[in-house]
């Protein structure tokens, strides 16, 4: 594909200010990212990159990146990046959507999956099974970073950072980051209500990437997901939390070339 | 200088703090024993009563889900004073209309009690405080935006008399708005905003809205206060007078300074009384970046004020105690250092302070300091 006029670290779409990077060779992989940001140095883009031409944007309002006032919620992000790949020519685009992400990726695929090839859907949220009684997703806001901690990582001494030893760019970053996440995801908390009936629309495969230690959003809810899809496989990756990408990034990019049809992946349904 | 009796309404009858993890939020209301509810209900609103036999004015508020305040709907609560009472003005500080989903519902209610008291209430909006965006739902970025958007949907309600109108925000959407009845006082109740920080300042500062702000103390207080006199000048309207600015405190007076210190020990418990985890107090986006980078570094709350002892408090200007002649000297040194104020907010109840301590603070600051402080323009 044709590299996109990315200036400054930005990229204009309809008006909007978009923080976005283009890194790889390859097909196109759009990657959206969840709602503790982009991590653009993590080990499993670097693998990625070596088969793809990732395109990594930055949710506006995530990093300190700018907000648009027209921007306010997942549906309109959905409609911000159908407006990119549209905008650009991206087909035979592979959408892959980490948590929040992925809730994203699916409100686009319902909309149209005219240039798509795949969604690859790691520890999505967005879709609602449970009772009026019951979150589908324990409330993350209402619960110290602590227990947030346990419940997004399988080993969340290794992951959770020390605030007392994180600069205060990265400090800041992280409040950005949530005052963000809030921003898109608050109410209905981390779903949309009519996604669960709009699913038959996603009429490309999906693969299902899960971390077997997810709390957040459990494996169950994952298979839940899958067997709601039209064309959907589950994939479970062992000891990993919410975010397999970067608990097991071997693994994790294992499974992501066996869904796109390279090396067998080595990871157990 | 208008003074205002404020009561938070506590429901104090709790187990010790260490039983449980909030005392806002989550705290199961077992705990709440109606009938004790209903004593205290009566004793609050008798203590209000008082207040307006000594001269004073009425404040009140309104918090959600809180053993620090039983008053949930203080529409209500301005309901039944304004029928109890007969003189005093009264006021709500506040409404929290960034919570509120239906701001012509607040219109309504402002002005119904309005005209029950034949135009005696004044009209706070708040944004409210970080533990009620769990309680009310509400979402924690964008709060400003939205209250002053309710605001504008209100004020139009308020003076729109010729019929209704339609209203279609951001976050509002209202079909023919034609509140029934419409407010007493023309063209509409004297309007309150509280501000925590200078940065807050400029709407409130350019609508001439009273600004209040609520134990800052004398550093914080004065830049407030400042910041809004500066903008006043900057947009060309001249300096503003000093009843555009209110400030809450403990306040006890007593018979002698140890009577005074040992009512004010007991106020205390509004500041002691606050166990709330950060989960709730710094939700994401309540406040600034900057402040939430401290609060994790220093794994503070930016709302702590329960180490400090009396004689720190007094010294801020947070609490104002002790004889009568002393409470005089504390408020007039506090009005010099934050260039002047109109309206002295009196968290005069809180906690174990009884019903007889409470009246006697009334009684006391009413005969011997307030006629002191009324000629401080």
């Amino acid at each position: 594909m044709r590299d996109l006029p990315v200036d400054g670290g930005m990229l204009r779409v309809r008006g909007v200010e978009l923080a976005c990077r283009q890194v790889g060779h390859g097909p196109p992989l759009l990657v959206l990212h969840g709602g503790s940001g982009p991590t653009p140095g993590a080990s499993y883009l670097a693998a990625l990159a070596a088969h793809f031409t990732i395109i990594l944007p930055t949710h506006p309002g995530f990093y300190g990146s700018p907000h648009h006032g027209r921007i306010r919620s997942v549906d309109d992000l959905a409609y911000l990046y159908l407006d990119l790949i549209d905008d650009y020519g991206l087909d035979g685009l592979t959408v892959m959507g980490f948590s929040m992400g992925g809730w994203l990726a699916l409100e686009m695929a319902t909309k149209t999956c005219a240039r798509l090839e795949r969604l690859l859907l790691v520890d999505a949220v967005g879709v609602k099974f449970a009772d009026r009684e019951t979150r589908q997703f324990p409330d993350i806001f209402a619960q110290a970073q602590d227990a947030v901690a346990r419940l997004m990582f399988h080993d969340p001494a290794r992951m959770t950072p020390d605030f007392a030893a994180l600069s205060e760019d990265e400090l800041a970053a992280f409040v950005t980051n949530r005052e963000a996440l809030i921003h898109y995801v608050w109410e209905p908390y981390l779903h949309n209500p009519k996604l669960l009936a709009r699913l038959h629309r996603v009429k490309v495969p999906v693969t299902c990437i899960w971390g077997d230690s997810d709390g957040l959003a459990t494996p169950n809810y994952g298979r839940q997901l899958a067997a709601a899809l039209p064309d959907a496989r589950f994939e479970l990756i062992r000891q990993a939390g919410h975010a397999p990408q970067l608990e097991q990034p071997q693994a994790f990019v294992a499974a992501v070339l066996a869904a796109c049809g390279g090396q067998p992946a080595r990871v157990e349904p | 200088m208008r003074a205002w009796f404020f009561t938070e309404t506590a429901y104090p009858y709790l187990p010790p703090q260490e039983e449980f993890e909030s005392i806002r939020v989550q705290l199961p209301n077992r705990m709440f024993d109606p009938q004790r509810g209903a004593d205290l209900y009566h004793r609050y609103i008798d203590e209000w009563l008082y207040a307006e036999e000594c001269g004073l004015d009425i404040m009140l508020n309104e918090h959600h889900q809180t053993a620090t305040c039983m008053d949930p709907a203080a529409p209500i609560m301005l309901g039944i004073l304004a029928r109890q009472t007969r003189t005093a003005r009264l006021l709500l500080l506040g409404n929290p209309i960034a919570n509120r989903r239906d701001p012509v519902r607040v219109a309504e209610e402002m002005a119904m009690v309005d005209v029950i008291s034949r135009g005696r209430v004044e009209v706070g909006f708040v944004r409210g405080v970080p533990y009620e965006i769990s309680a009310m739902n509400s979402k924690p970025v964008g709060m400003h935006e939205r209250l002053w958007e309710a605001h504008d949907l209100i004020l139009k309600a308020w003076t729109t008399h010729d019929g209704p109108f339609n209203w279609e925000s951001e976050h509002f959407h209202h079909r023919q708005v034609n509140i029934w009845p419409r407010p007493w006082q023309q063209p509409h109740p004297p309007v309150w905003v509280t501000a925590l920080s200078p940065g807050s300042i400029a709407p409130v500062a350019d609508h001439h809205y009273v600004v209040a702000t609520f134990l800052t103390g004398r550093d914080k207080t004065r830049d407030i206060f400042a910041a809004y006199r500066e903008r006043r000048r900057a947009q060309g309207h001249g300096q503003p007078n000093n009843d555009r600015t209110a400030y809450a405190a403990l306040v006890y007076t007593g018979e002698t300074d140890a009577e005074g210190q040992a009512g004010a020990e007991k106020l205390m418990w509004y500041i002691t009384h606050n166990k709330v985890p950060p989960h709730f107090s710094n939700p994401p986006g309540y406040n600034s970046v900057d402040a939430v980078v401290n609060v994790l570094r220093s794994g503070k709350s930016p709302y702590l004020f329960g180490n400090f002892s009396l004689d720190t408090l007094i010294e801020q200007g947070i609490v104002f105690a002790g004889s009568p002649d002393t409470v005089r000297r504390q408020i007039r040194r506090f009005y010099d250092d934050v260039g002047g104020f109109g309206h002295l907010l009196i968290m005069g109840q809180a906690g174990f302070l009884e019903h007889d301590e409470t009246v006697t603070g009334i009684r006391l600051f009413g005969r011997e300091v307030y006629p002191h402080l009324k000629e401080l323009a």
